[in-house]
């Protein structure tokens, strides 16, 4: 028999783990407020899209990324080989994404839709960065921006955003 | 990511935000969101299905076209596995000593943060090495 599980509430179990170690309560933070909401101009078969994921992809030659609240993101072009990315993150299980990078980075999925006609484009860059950044402040008064202008300055439709 | 999302969306270009972390994604409040009840680190679905990957997707970015209010969610129709079990050990490590009262156990096993790069390979350490690290990579974008 399948047993149906709500999903994970991840706040309350972040909390239990902090308190049965003795730290102090992660305050995660809390829009109660709705964001900007911009309506696509174009269908998606006629679309530029941006890719931007935050599982600690690198493309093997550059700088990996380290654990210690990273800001820092990569640019990754979108006609990168797949065999050469790589991932690296302290926060999740890495197995199947080095397996198979596509899981946290679904470059080859979007470069089918582009073939098949299914998205207009894609961006000549992706962006990644690390997850996990402790200082919700340093995202958003530097890392948000910082990947806003280049969203802005690649001329996107749309962006696709990948967490882990 | 929420707040990245948010602060495009602001600049006037639409987002949609993929998350196995229903929770989180609620609170932070992006424009669009799809969620995907996986576990974390398989955002964009299984490895080496990429017709899975592909039908995920697909969905996913239909939120473009029918979410039409800020925070506006879908759910995808995918399952991880047949039954839900492996949600009941997630972040849950210490749980059996928790449980036994002992919490003198406890230990902290999250992976420990150290500052330095964390390659996956050693190949990868030594070809960054050999292109002249940061300063040889501008593709690599330091904010600090």
């Amino acid at each position: 028999m399948t047993l149906k599980r709500p999903p994970i509430d991840y706040i309350e179990r972040t909390r239990s783990q902090y308190s049965a170690l003795g730290y102090p309560i992660y305050r995660w933070i809390q829009n109660e407020a709705p964001s900007t909401f911009v309506p696509p101009q174009k269908p998606l078969s006629e679309s530029r899209v941006g890719l931007i994921a935050s599982g600690g992809i690198y493309v093997t030659g550059q700088v990996a990324f380290h654990f210690s609240d990273d800001i820092s993101y990569r640019e990754i072009g979108t006609d990168v080989p797949t065999e050469d990315l790589r991932v690296t993150h302290f926060a999740y299980d890495l197995t199947d994404a080095r397996s198979d990078p596509n899981v946290v980075f679904p470059i080859d999925t979007l470069r089918s839709f582009v073939r098949e006609g299914e998205i207009g484009s894609l961006s000549q860059n992706a962006y990644t960065f690390m997850g996990g950044i402790y200082s919700a402040r340093k995202v958003k008064e530097i890392l948000a921006p910082e990947l806003t202008r280049r969203v802005i300055e690649d001329q996107v439709d749309l962006v696709l955003l990948v967490p882990v | 990511m929420g707040l990245i999302a948010r602060a495009i969306e602001e600049a006037g270009v639409p987002t949609l935000t993929l998350t196995s972390a229903l929770s989180i994604t609620r609170s932070v409040n992006p424009p669009r969101a799809a969620f995907l009840d996986y576990p974390l680190g398989r955002t964009a679905g299984p490895p080496h299905a990429p017709a899975i990957q592909r039908r995920i997707l697909l969905d996913a970015l239909t939120g473009f076209e029918t979410i039409t209010e800020p925070g506006g969610f879908i759910e995808l129709d995918h399952a991880w596995s047949a039954n839900d079990d492996w949600k009941e050990a997630v972040m849950r490590p210490q749980g059996a000593r928790a449980e036994s009262g002992n919490l003198d156990a406890l230990e902290d096993d999250r992976t420990a943060r150290l500052d330095v790069p964390q390659y996956q390979t050693e190949e990868d350490r030594r070809l960054a090495q050999t292109n002249g690290g940061a300063s040889g990579c501008p593709t690599c974008v330091f904010l600090d």
